[in-house]
């Protein structure tokens, strides 16, 4: 344990930040979908100190099943993205704000 | 904290493992910050994406720092493999590249209200982030991380003992968020039975023409 899990949990933490950031500025829902990624690993970050810093495998466990469920959140996020632009060609998220086709 | 670390440290193996570790921290720290303002900032969808593998890339380079190896590999397949490639393919599939619209705002503010929200939501993160402990809770509840064994033979007994549920739940998720990526995509078709408007007026049977 040689870089002190700090200077980890702050980056993670700036990374969360630019994320949530990125989220609220940009308008194209594919990026605003990346920024989303951006936190997800952020938030993989801190699994991974924590599980280092408490000597504790369920952290390392934790950062699998996030992986899983970001993978399919991403199958599913894009494919609804596919089937909006079928409907109208409209790529920002002002565009989309009626939810029904 | 690193002059301090390096003259405490005893031998010069120490000294050389500390250095390293610190490099690639620095190294993996410079890849991800500079990944995650070019993802926010960059105009092009597909540079953004590319920006995110740089990300990407720094985090598994900090994984491999925390000595959590099997998880950087998988955080590059999966990833960079997958999700990336993924996200590129939409986006050169529907052609977002070359319209990147510069419309009008729909609400004037939304920008420096999101970079206020932002910079409010890091700064509160990093107050809470100020206590005296970093890390309080029982360790090793799950089973320990360091002793002997390998990374991956440890999370893989951890997964198909303790973690056993979830592990099948994800499973199940996977085959459903399969399931409804196929039914979102389709195109919709007339069912065989069924007739369109064109058809049916084709079908208006004029007088006389009844049986």
């Amino acid at each position: 344990m040689t870089v002190p899990g700090a200077w980890y949990l702050v980056l993670a933490a700036v990374l969360f930040g630019l994320g949530a950031t990125g989220l609220l500025i940009r308008r194209n829902v594919l990026v605003m979908f990346m920024c989303v990624e951006l936190m997800l690993n952020a938030v993989n970050l801190t699994f991974v100190t924590f599980a280092r810093l408490l000597d504790d495998v369920g952290g390392q466990v934790s950062v699998l099943f996030v992986l899983v469920v970001a993978a399919a959140e991403v199958v599913v996020g894009l494919a609804i993205i596919v089937a909006m632009f079928r409907r109208r060609a409209a790529a920002t998220a002002d565009d989309i704000h009626v939810l029904r086709g | 904290m690193y002059a301090g670390f390096l003259a405490s440290a005893a031998s010069s193996g120490t000294d050389l493992a500390n250095a390293s570790a610190w490099a690639v921290f620095l190294v993996g720290a410079a890849m991800i910050l500079t990944g995650a303002f070019g993802v926010i900032l960059l105009r092009n969808p597909v540079h953004c994406a590319l920006m995110l593998v740089i990300t990407l890339f720094g985090i598994a380079l900090e994984f491999i720092d925390q000595s959590a190896d099997f998880l950087a590999a998988v955080q590059i397949i999966v990833y960079a493999g997958a999700i990336v490639i993924l996200f590129l393919f939409v986006i050169m599939f529907l052609g977002v590249d070359r319209r990147e619209a510069a419309g009008p705002e729909a609400t004037k503010f939304q920008k420096p209200i999101a970079l206020i929200l932002g910079a409010v939501s890091l700064v509160e993160i990093l107050i809470l982030s100020q206590v005296d402990h970093w890390v309080s809770g029982a360790p090793s509840v799950a089973g320990r991380l360091d002793g002997p064994g390998e990374n991956v033979q440890k999370l893989g007994q951890s997964i198909y003992t303790r973690y056993l549920l979830p592990f099948e739940m994800t499973a199940a998720l996977l085959v459903i968020a399969v399931v409804a990526a196929v039914v979102l995509s389709r195109r919709q078709q007339p069912g065989a039975s069924e007739l369109r408007a064109a058809d049916k007026e084709k079908l208006v049977v004029g007088p006389g023409g009844a049986e």
